[in-house]
């Protein structure tokens, strides 16, 4: 049975035909056994049938209020919060990202970046951990060039959640440089089991040549075997 | 609420602000502007949200309790926010 990836729509998603593209050309470059990447509406209640999950990047519901603050409501979050508390992968993306924030699924909130600056770029990013779905397969201290596109993206949470996160190795991914003002460069972070990660980078978008970069694939070629073990069709696993 | 009490319409004012100590990209950047306009001596600038609701209920009492559940539920983000509430009849 070929393992599924759902990834959620809400309205005002703007990346998830990014992510079913991106995991295509990473399955197909990469050893990686078949995965089904499939479009999820996010008025279904229910994600049975699914080994993992991804928020795309958008502006789900408008952003309005917050970025995620009307999402979290969807009806699909109940069962992806059942979904992620029986260690199903998951991973938000951007908008997808200050969703898991505002849902509770992960520490923090994304606060507008320092300056008001909406930033558009390229930049530098370091592995920091292995213990997420998303960098299982990628050695810490890993450097990666990925793109980042957003407004609300300088991460922040209060001082003893940041130790917790910093000393329990959550911190998945950092700036090289500051970006946005985030509390300790932090540019992704996990859940306690490591099967819940948002980031603010679009590794998506650095998965094709043709465009540039293709420093995503190997995050999203560590979410497809995770989704491949998850639904037991790993091979040797 | 007795039996047979009629609800009354209460305007309410749900203002949306950030923890003290929380970081505040906007409330920073507008502070920075001020000098340049030539506003001295003005300062600490707060950037929040406010928000105005109808609410019906018993009583005053009840009309901030209801909106406090909302501010709690949906109009503010409890990691880094807290919210006050004006209630006028």
């Amino acid at each position: 049975m070929t393992a599924r990836l759902g990834v959620v729509v809400f309205p005002g998603s703007n990346c998830e035909h990014d992510v079913v593209r991106a995991l295509g050309l990473v399955a197909a470059a990469d050893d990686v056994p078949a995965v089904a990447a499939e479009l999820v509406w996010h008025g279904q209640r229910s994600l049975a049938g699914y080994d993992a999950v991804v928020l795309p990047g958008g502006f789900a519901h408008g952003d309005y209020l917050r970025p995620g603050a009307i999402a979290r409501f969807s009806p699909v979050m109940e069962a992806l919060a059942g979904f992620a508390a029986a260690g199903g992968p998951v991973v938000g993306i951007c908008n997808g990202f200050q969703v898991l924030t505002e849902a509770g699924l992960l520490p923090g909130a994304l606060q507008k970046n320092r300056g008001l600056r909406f930033v558009c770029a390229t930049v530098g990013v370091t592995v920091e951990s292995d213990r997420s779905v998303l960098t299982a397969d990628v050695a810490p201290g890993t450097r990666l060039a990925l793109p980042v596109n957003h407004f609300e993206g300088n991460f922040t949470c209060d001082a003893a959640t940041l130790a917790a996160l910093e000393a329990e190795g959550r911190v998945v991914l950092r700036y090289t440089e500051d970006v946005n003002g985030s509390a300790r460069r932090i540019a992704g972070v996990c859940n306690e089991a490591g099967n819940v990660v948002g980031l603010m980078p679009h590794p998506e978008r650095a998965c094709d040549a043709l465009t540039g970069a293709t420093d995503g694939m190997v995050l999203l070629g560590a979410l497809l075997r995770a989704t491949a073990r998850r639904a037991g069709t790993a091979v040797g696993a | 609420m007795r039996e047979g009490d009629a609800d009354v319409r209460f305007e309410v004012l749900v203002e949306v602000r950030l923890r003290p100590g929380i970081a505040d990209p906007q409330g920073a950047t507008v502070e920075r502007a001020l000098p340049a306009l030539g506003f001295e001596g003005v300062g600490a600038v707060r950037v929040g949200k406010a928000i105005r609701l109808s609410v019906e209920a018993a009583d005053a009492e009840g009309a901030r309790a209801r909106a406090g559940a909302v501010a709690d539920r949906l109009l503010a983000n409890p990691v880094i926010e807290e919210s006050v509430i004006t209630v006028t009849p």
